[in-house]
């Protein structure tokens, strides 16, 4: 597998010339990884675009050639009315897409499972294999509306905005969200993987350049969305150890009334630390019960693969279910479906477009930053006052 | 003074601050619209054309009048669509840094949200049903489709769901969840606005309507094609048309569906797509995309179509291969259902699951590949006529295969990890989409024109509009494909690192050539009706191949006075080389469908209900409901549906001379 990418960059490299030269210069994520998974992903890209010109760039050349020569002026072109069929030709035109499909296809299938986010990692960098005896890092990360809360179970602390990894160790992410989807993106690292609500979906990555690096939700998901980013830095080992006990020493406890307080939609959060976090936080969240009192979703379906099992007068899905059809979602109450509202609890809807943020000069200052701050918009959680994230 | 309580029941959660007279922005447009309207009102009543446009136009079930109509609505809506992509490329031209630009996110958030949804279902859908509309009818010479009747109905239907979009720019607010209304953001308890309700009533009337639309365009073509014409004979387009139309009636079920079901947890508290309670916005994405990818093929199948007659027509050949373009497409049209996944390769499916789609993907370029080069050697060894029509075709050809190339590369998954969400897989799909779907109809608009009003368009701002699309897409889209690959994603208002703003502001530069494009078109057609007379031509001013050529420009009611039998694929190009006479005389009487109000009655009270369900009127929506069927069932009491035009003005007809007095 790994002469592949390198056969073909050898191949498709001067095809690629022009593309390259537009490039030149710009020393971006995608295109100049700092991670070997996203240098692999960088590859398959060049292979892949290289195997397609084969293809593409006689069909461009044939375009521009055949319209040019057969216009109706040239005097020196064969003009075959009758020439709408040829046998020997459709075969070509058929098989010539099918062969670099086939090619394609294997390449597909081969990186497709080898770069498998869920699959632990292969090799370090190109030439340096992975040492079986080493654990991957765990990265516990949480998206939050609209910030990333990274949990270290091991090291039992927390960040948020902020990712620092040891280079050249493997890690593994395992990913989730408390309300929109999001997509976990570092570019120069690894490819994405969506953050959802009730789910965990997991990424195996690697860093192999120390630096500070960016990364992002690149999945919409609303008012905050934009400025929901991260700063990847990548550490030697004796550094990543060094901001640990920093970290530890320096920050405050995340105890669950904090992470409740952090779990309220906020935008443009700056980093946090923090020194200690609860061991099953994650578990809580992806099973939505971090909120003292409210069951786990995975009991409630456990319970209810019990009932399947039991008495058959008690399949029906919820029967003396825990008190989970009462409870309160995690985001707040939630809401009543608009037909079952009577009139005084239907909110008139005004346009949001008017700013109605304390203190927001709105169209007066057309451009002032104060007024994009929407979080004041979403519904709020009873109790909870903290809307700027700064907490 | 009215209770708190009475208000709400009037008027539901309608208020005056419900109106955005505090947004500059929306503020000029909505005056802007106000006088070009009671303008238009104005005109239409000072030259007493109101009994003319609804006894002629809106009431009519002719489908040469709908299809017009069907492009006059679709070229509207893309005003609007495009108004909302100049101000995303002025927004992300200057917002840099510490700039927040001009839009703040919860306006821009609707505008690529409104741009999204219109360019779609209201620009694409109406401009490609329309012209099936009028051309296929006259390909496969049928009087008209086979439910004139619905086919009005649906055309009325698409407009009150482009009226509730429009309506929602002054009253309230859009969506801000996305093109598809994507879940969570679009829940009640995200987004408890009017926004996600206008996205949902406006696209399930919409949607009832194309969904009527593609069961009769199917049945007209199964059961009405002429004598002679097997489904081998049938011609290109109508081919596509009819694929298209499967695609449609299959998908859009599942839409009206995955919709249904949010407005149930929006309206009922239901909890399909919530994040409690059992529910999963996976679902969504999954109903939504089932429908979303075999879309794509609904709206390019059909330009395929037309590429393939222009190419032919304008080469003085047939179509090269032509059944092997007709299994492309059928092929095309079967894997459009196996690929859908690729839309979410990132939600964490296993590589076996995510390397079938990414394959099956593929696999769908070599019939589009065959189909390129069957065009290519269409042209070969023909003489190529440079028309307008023409000239789109090689553009398309261009920017279609780049496009294509995109889009393999994106359906490789650990590529797609790295380009899924960029700015790259948005370039893609304007790639194909304006360089596949809307590069085909400005050709089919400026190949058909004459037939359909007897004039042709004028060359010299039909080029400008051909080179301020085709220069403008590419000075737009290529930056956004350079930052893709940059690793710069989509729907962002603002971004951080200033050295992308020159790229940004190379696109905005190609979106204001594109507007020059879309300007040109304008003046086009009003120097070519200025100059019609120079301009006039006959039944056939290109040269064609298929039957409608064979009627005049633009047709009579009735299409053809006697139904054309068909021996050969291409059946006109096949009569005009058997010199074959039309007939001047044994007309006989015509059976026509009558005209019918009552599409638009429907609709409007469709259109009512969708307004008052979104603001929570509920006697509204319950009268407009009531009233809705009871018009509906009324209607099938109606039995005067038809009439004869008489044998003597179908002579007249034929032979040139004016209608007979009071006819």
């Amino acid at each position: 597998m790994r002469e592949h990418p390198s056969l073909a960059r050898r191949l498709v490299r001067p095809a690629l010339l022009p593309l390259l030269a537009l490039l030149a210069g710009c020393e971006r994520a995608v295109l100049n990884p700092a991670g070997d998974v996203a240098l692999q992903q960088r590859n398959l890209i060049y292979a892949s675009t290289g195997l397609m010109l084969l293809i593409i760039v006689p069909v461009l050349v044939l375009i521009v050639l055949f319209a040019w020569h057969y216009r109706k002026g040239n005097e020196t072109a064969t003009y075959d009315p009758h020439f709408d069929h040829s046998t020997s030709l459709e075969l070509v035109i058929w098989s010539a897409p099918l062969l670099i499909i086939i090619a394609l296809g294997a390449l597909t299938w081969s990186s497709t499972h080898l770069l498998d986010p869920f699959r632990p990692l292969g090799r370090v960098s190109a030439d340096k294999p992975i040492d079986p005896k080493a654990k991957p890092l765990q990265v516990q990360v949480v998206a939050l509306d609209w910030k990333w809360l990274f949990i270290y179970p091991e090291q039992g602390i927390a960040t948020v905005n902020e990712l620092v990894l040891p280079v050249d160790r493997q890690v593994r992410f395992d990913i989730t969200s408390t309300n929109m989807m999001n997509t976990f993106y570092a570019p120069t690292m690894a490819g994405m993987v969506y953050a959802m609500p009730g789910m965990q979906s997991t990424l195996h990555a690697v860093l192999n350049q120390p630096g500070t690096f960016k990364g992002m939700s690149a999945n919409y998901s609303g008012a905050g969305f934009s400025d929901m980013r991260f700063g990847l830095h990548g550490v030697t080992p004796a550094d990543f150890d060094a901001w640990v006990a920093r970290t530890r020493a320096a920050g405050r406890p995340l105890a669950t009334a904090t992470y409740l307080k952090l779990e309220v939609p906020s935008e443009k959060v700056p980093v946090m630390r923090f020194a200690s976090v609860s061991p099953d936080l994650f578990d809580r969240v992806v099973n939505r019960c971090v909120r003292p009192g409210t069951p786990c979703m995975r009991d409630v379906m456990a319970h209810d693969a019990a009932a399947g099992g039991g008495d058959p007068h008690a399949t029906q899905a919820g029967a003396g279910m825990p008190g989970r059809h009462s409870a309160q979602p995690p985001g707040g109450a939630k809401p009543k479906g608009a037909l079952f509202k009577d009139e005084s609890e239907i909110a008139p809807a005004p346009n949001i477009t008017k700013p109605r943020q304390p203190g927001a000069p709105g169209a007066t200052k057309p451009a002032s930053p104060e007024n994009r701050n929407m979080s004041f918009l979403l519904p709020t959680v009873p109790g909870q006052t903290a809307r700027t994230g700064r907490g | 003074m009215l209770s708190d309580s009475l208000l709400k029941t009037i008027f539901g959660r309608l208020s005056f601050e419900s109106f955005p007279i505090h947004e500059p922005i929306l503020l000029v447009t909505f005056i802007g619209v106000m006088v070009g309207g009671v303008g238009v009102v104005a005109l239409i009543t000072k030259f007493r054309l109101w009994g003319w446009l609804w006894r002629d136009w809106f009431t009519s079930v002719d489908h040469k009048k709908i299809g017009i109509m069907y492009m006059i609505l679709g070229f509207i809506m893309l005003l609007r669509g495009f108004a909302d992509a100049l101000m995303m490329r002025t927004q992300q031209a200057i917002a840099f840094g510490g700039n927040p630009g001009y839009l703040p996110p919860h306006h821009y958030d609707q505008v690529f949200t409104a741009h999204g949804t219109i360019m779609i279902f209201f620009v694409a859908i109406p401009f490609v049903v329309g012209l099936i509309n009028y051309v296929m009818p006259l390909q496969i010479g049928a009087r008209d489709v086979a439910f004139p009747y619905l086919n009005n109905l649906s055309f009325w239907l698409t407009v009150a769901g482009a009226a509730l979009v429009m309506v929602s720019l002054f009253v309230g607010e859009f969506s801000r969840a996305g093109w598809l209304n994507y879940v969570p953001v679009s829940n009640l308890q995200n987004s408890p606005d009017t926004g996600p309700d206008y996205y949902l009533w406006a696209l399930q009337i919409a949607g009832v309507g194309t969904t009527l639309s593609a069961i009769n365009m199917v049945t007209t073509i199964i059961k009405m094609r002429a004598p002679g014409m097997t489904m081998m004979k049938m011609p290109i387009f109508t081919w596509t048309a009819l694929c298209s139309n499967v695609l449609a009636v299959a998908i859009f079920p599942i839409l009206t569906a995955a919709f249904a079901m949010l407005m149930l947890d929006r309206y009922v508290g239901t909890d399909f797509f919530t994040n409690d309670l059992g529910g999963n916005a996976m679902m969504y994405w999954n109903l939504v995309w089932i429908w979303g990818h075999p879309e794509v093929y609904v709206l390019v199948l059909p330009t395929f179509g037309i590429f393939s007659e222009i190419t032919s027509t304008f080469s003085g050949k047939r179509l090269f291969g032509y059944s092997s373009m007709v299994y492309a497409t059928v092929v095309i049209t079967i894997l459009a259902f196996l690929v859908w996944l690729h839309h979410f390769f990132t939600m964490g499916s296993g590589a076996s699951v995510n390397s079938f789609f990414g394959i099956a993907t593929m696999v769908i370029s070599i019939p589009t590949g065959a189909k390129i080069f069957n065009w290519l050697f269409t042209m070969y060894r023909g003489q190529i006529r440079f028309e307008l029509p023409m000239m789109w075709v090689v553009a398309f050809l261009i920017t279609f295969t780049v496009g294509g190339m995109t889009g393999v590369l994106l359906a490789v998954p650990p590529a797609d990890f790295v380009l899924h969400n960029s700015l790259f897989l948005v370039a893609h799909f304007h790639n194909v989409i304006i360089g596949g779907v809307l590069f085909g109809l400005f050709a089919g608009v400026q190949y058909w024109f004459p037939k359909a009003f007897g004039f042709r368009l004028d060359p010299f701002w039909g080029k400008v509009n051909f080179w301020g699309w085709v220069i403008g897409y590419w000075v737009a889209w290529t930056p956004i494909y350079i930052v893709g690959l940059m690793g710069t994603t989509r729907r962002m208002n603002h971004f951080d690192d200033p050295t992308l703003q020159p790229w940004f502001v190379i696109a905005a530069i190609g979106a204001a050539i594109i507007a020059v494009g879309i300007a040109a078109f304008l003046i086009q057609i009003a120097v070519s009706i200025k100059n019609r007379d120079k301009l006039r031509v006959d039944g056939d001013p290109w040269d064609g191949r298929t039957l409608e050529w064979a009627t005049t420009s633009p047709p009579p009611a009735y299409n053809f006075a006697f139904t054309p039998v068909v021996h050969e694929l291409d059946a006109w190009y096949d009569m005009k080389d058997k010199k074959a006479q039309a007939p001047k005389d044994g007309f006989r009487a015509i059976h026509m469908p009558r005209n019918t109000g009552v599409g638009v009655i429907v609709s409007a009270l469709a259109l009512v209900l969708g307004f008052a369900m979104v603001w929570y009127i509920w006697w509204l929506a319950a009268i407009s409901f009531a009233g809705l069927i009871a018009v509906s069932i009324g209607h099938t009491f109606n039995y005067d549906r038809d009439y004869y035009i008489p044998a003597e003005d179908v002579t007249r007809t034929e032979r040139g001379l004016p209608a007979a007095a009071g006819a």
